[in-house]
């Protein structure tokens, strides 16, 4: 009866969401909004006949551990990780041949830079950290889910958040907000998912039953709180109107840009390492075997991680309109933050500490090892840059690029190809992945494609620094800004280059991954014997 | 199990573990590295003494300003007038100057050439290309043919009110689009390519070009000349030097006849200041080609 009630309410809800956003679409004010809302309509659609027809009745009843809603996960990361390297070396051949635009202005690189930033960030790493955050706090807290049914709709709210996003910067729908282009109501919609999301996670702690939090929820958590907030407080704007995509920010000025940097660097600090630094914090130790090396460096780093990273966006915004105290503070927490970071790192590598070993056999630990190395290396970058004499050089230039790629490609990618690798023969069933020997491949490829990207950046960014400022005995710039353009482009090329090595990485791994959940075992050779952690499937 | 709070040694470590478990996944209770902690307090300390140095709290309606007075304002504004103080006496002796006055003083004449060649990589570069040989539409600056007049006047001139633009002093001419508004016809049309192209001595079919020659004569040569010789005063051409703003193939001059394609450049008098444009007219006067 109160099932029935309960499919009733559901049924009438994504009926009238339907109804309402045909009826936006028909009234819509531009193309890219009334094609939005026939999204919406369709997705409520289809929801509304998977309801009437018990087709959503989950594959488990609540209250069990739903291993469905992780492999859905493991799946959308592993193609979203490859369509957005893929568009990154699009818009990174774009940048070496301007000319290369397949589909004029849908392809143009302003269209397909934001489509490249929220693939990976958004999709392939969001995609992950939600996957991974209901598989490690539903293991380690011994508990189910709080509704398997609210997990659903988290995962499938936030593919469509990636849909809305990417179809509506190629249409040219855009709020201009670097890292959070997306328009209001998918801002909203976003917001209507991250608040069950967070609903789902802390629910799933409440109930756990194990005595204390682990500390891998500890960083899941702070990461869905703090985006919460930076979500919000971004990209609080007012609509044209409700039946248009336009609208207008409540900032302007300086107070904008500093929002804009607030928002842009936690991203940077909460998502991308927060969150990833919660995945570390359960699949190290999973792949190792080993106790984490030190409970009292993870609490510690964790709290000043936190208190510290709130406050260093302002560092991007050096020797700008932004008064000189708030450049100050940007910097010094920038710099404080260094240690807290590096924390992380320590207790990711000594976790190693027995089991060095492993290093030669396993390569899922070795992809692990790659990625807490390049997040030691970018986060003693950060706050190297962050100094204003080093910002003076480096500010606006390739050095960032190449910073943030390896943080990206290095930190963020190989942690989650190492996640990656752990779950689907867990999830699956199977007693290993297809192949080792293509995890190998995989990890030689990324890492390749990592040195020829970051090494080009560095190199041309720094040169290219140096070009705007150089001024001769009479005090004239010697270069013109086209001669910097002209002289970073051999090094266009091999950022490129790079990008096609570590795409072709993650094409290895989908394949893997395919071929695993297909239940195929590659005949490999003594050299590579099946590392524990993957070889019972629990 | 975890609730057994069991602390264990840990074998290979010696240390122990906190007791706690989590899906087996255990803790050591190993103390935070020493150097760990005295970097990350070094940097505190750090911190706070460059918040004491430089400009760092927000106050009410002002900020702390640190004891240092740091302003990075007031280090642009410093910057820039000692950048200003040691070019000052040429920049002043220029702006005052003639043309021909700066031409005639040696160090007026290289300072000019050095800020001029430093304004052009700025400002003029992204269209006339770094080296000035120009591209297909943009004239080079590097040979002798000159559009507008290739004397430091003219020069000067054209920098400072620029071509076509919507500035009222602006050099303006317009070659009517012959084949667009019916003037000639298609088969007019190529014959009279063809003769253009026999005035630089270019291959050219001469049948067509004799034909051409009459249509020349009436259309085209009060303003690019009887010989092809151009008429900078109108900004017309010359036509018999074999260098081609829009392309010297018979399919180019004949798209150019049919409807010309119009360069513009802006004017950069309300831009730059008097000096640095002269200097430009040095610069570019001195490149190869100035009269």
């Amino acid at each position: 009866m109160r099932d029935q009630m309960n499919n009733a309410v559901k049924l009438f809800a994504l009926g009238a969401a339907a109804v309402l956003a045909a009826v936006a679409a028909g009234r819509g004010h531009d193309e890219l909004y009334s094609f939005h809302m026939i999204v919406f309509a369709a997705a409520a659609i289809i929801m509304f006949i998977r309801y009437l027809t018990g087709a959503a009745k989950p594959a488990v009843p609540e209250g069990e551990f739903d291993a469905s809603l992780i492999k859905a996960g493991v799946v959308m990361t592993t193609i979203w990780g490859v369509v957005g390297f893929l568009v990154g070396v699009i818009v990174a051949l774009q940048l070496a041949f301007p000319e290369f635009n397949p589909i004029p202005p849908w392809t143009g690189f302003g269209r397909l830079r934001p489509l490249h930033t929220s693939a990976v960030i958004f999709a392939f790493g969001g995609t992950a950290l939600i996957t991974t955050s209901f598989y490690v706090v539903q293991r380690t807290c011994r508990a189910a889910l709080i509704s398997n049914e609210a997990g659903w709709f988290v995962f499938l709210g936030y593919q469509l958040v990636i849909l809305l996003a990417a179809t509506g910067y190629v249409l040219g729908g855009t709020q201009g907000r670097e890292y959070a282009e997306p328009v209001w109501y998918v801002d909203l919609w976003l917001t209507i998912v991250w608040v069950v999301y967070l609903l789902v996670f802390m629910g799933t702690i409440m109930k756990r039953k194990e005595p204390h939090i682990y500390v891998a929820n500890w960083f899941y958590l702070a990461f869905i709180i703090t985006i919460a907030m930076l979500h919000v407080v971004n990209n609080l704007a007012v609509p044209a109107s409700i039946f248009s995509s336009e609208s207008y920010s409540l900032f302007a000025g300086v107070q904008d840009a500093l929002t804009q940097w607030w928002y842009g660097h936690n991203a940077v600090g909460f998502f991308l390492t927060a969150g990833f630094l919660g995945m570390m914090y359960y699949f190290i130790p999973k792949q190792a075997e080993r106790p984490v090396y030190s409970y009292r460096l993870s609490i510690v780093h964790f709290w000043s991680l936190i208190f510290l990273y709130i406050w260093a966006g302002p560092h991007h915004l050096h020797y700008t309109a932004l008064p000189d105290w708030a450049q100050t503070l940007g910097m010094v927490f920038s710099v404080m933050l260094w240690m807290p970071s590096w924390g992380g790192m320590i207790n990711g590598l000594m976790t190693l500490s027995g089991a060095w070993d492993k290093l030669r056999t396993d390569p899922i630990i070795r992809m692990m090892v790659a990625a807490v190395a390049f997040y030691g290396m970018s986060t003693f970058e950060g706050p190297l840059m962050s100094i204003k004499a080093v910002n003076s050089l480096s500010h606006y230039t390739d050095w960032t690029i190449g910073h943030v790629h390896s943080g990206a490609l290095g930190w963020v990618g190989m942690i989650t190809f190492g996640a990656v690798y752990y779950l689907t023969p867990i999830l699956w069933g199977r007693s290993r992945l297809y192949s080792l020997k293509l995890v190998n491949t995989h990890f030689w490829l990324a890492t390749l494609g990592i040195v020829l990207y970051a090494a080009s950046m560095w190199v041309s960014g720094i040169m290219q620094g140096l070009m705007w400022r150089e001024t001769n005995e009479l005090g004239f710039l010697v270069n013109s800004f086209a001669e910097t353009v002209d002289a970073m482009h051999p090094f266009y090329i091999i950022r490129a280059l790079g990008g096609v090595l570590y795409l072709a990485g993650g094409i290895v791994m989908a394949f893997n991954v395919f071929q695993t959940i297909r239940g195929r075992l590659r005949e490999e050779g003594g050299s590579a014997p099946a590392p524990a952690g993957t070889v019972a499937a629990e | 199990m975890a609730e057994d709070h069991k602390i264990e040694t840990d074998e290979i470590s010696g240390t122990r573990t906190t007791g706690h478990e989590w899906d087996g996944i255990k803790e050591l209770d190993t103390p935070m590295p020493r150097w760990w902690l005295t970097v990350f307090y070094a940097c505190i300390v750090w911190a706070v003494g460059y918040c004491i140095a430089y400009p760092a709290w927000p106050l009410i309606s002002s900020y702390t300003t640190g004891v240092l007075g740091y302003s990075s304002r007031a280090e642009v504004i410093e910057t820039v007038a000692e950048h200003k103080a040691g070019q000052a006496q040429f920049r002043d002796r220029i702006a005052a100057a003639s043309m021909e006055e700066i031409r005639a003083e040696q160090d007026l004449f290289e300072f000019a050439l050095a800020s001029g060649a430093s304004a052009y990589a700025v400002n003029c570069s992204t269209c006339h290309g770094a080296g000035a040989a120009g591209g297909n539409g943009y004239p080079n600056l590097n040979d002798d043919a000159w559009i507008w007049g290739g004397t430091i006047d003219d020069i000067h001139y054209t920098i400072t009110h620029g071509i076509r633009n919507d500035t009222d002093e602006a050099r303006v001419s317009e070659m009517p689009a012959f084949g667009e508004l019916e003037i000639l016809d298609d088969a007019q049309i190529e014959s009279v390519t063809q003769f253009v192209l026999s005035l630089s001595g270019s291959p050219h079919d001469a049948t067509l070009a004799g034909d051409g020659a009459v249509l020349y004569e009436e259309n085209c040569a009060a303003c690019h000349g009887e010989q092809g010789e151009g008429y900078p005063e109108l900004g017309a051409p010359n036509l018999a030097d074999q260098i081609w703003l829009f392309g010297g193939t018979p399919e180019a001059i004949a798209a150019q006849i049919h409807k010309p394609r119009q360069g513009v450049m802006p004017a950069w008098g309300p831009k730059l200041d008097e000096a640095t444009i002269k200097e430009l007219a040095v610069y570019v006067h001195a490149l190869g080609g100035g009269q």
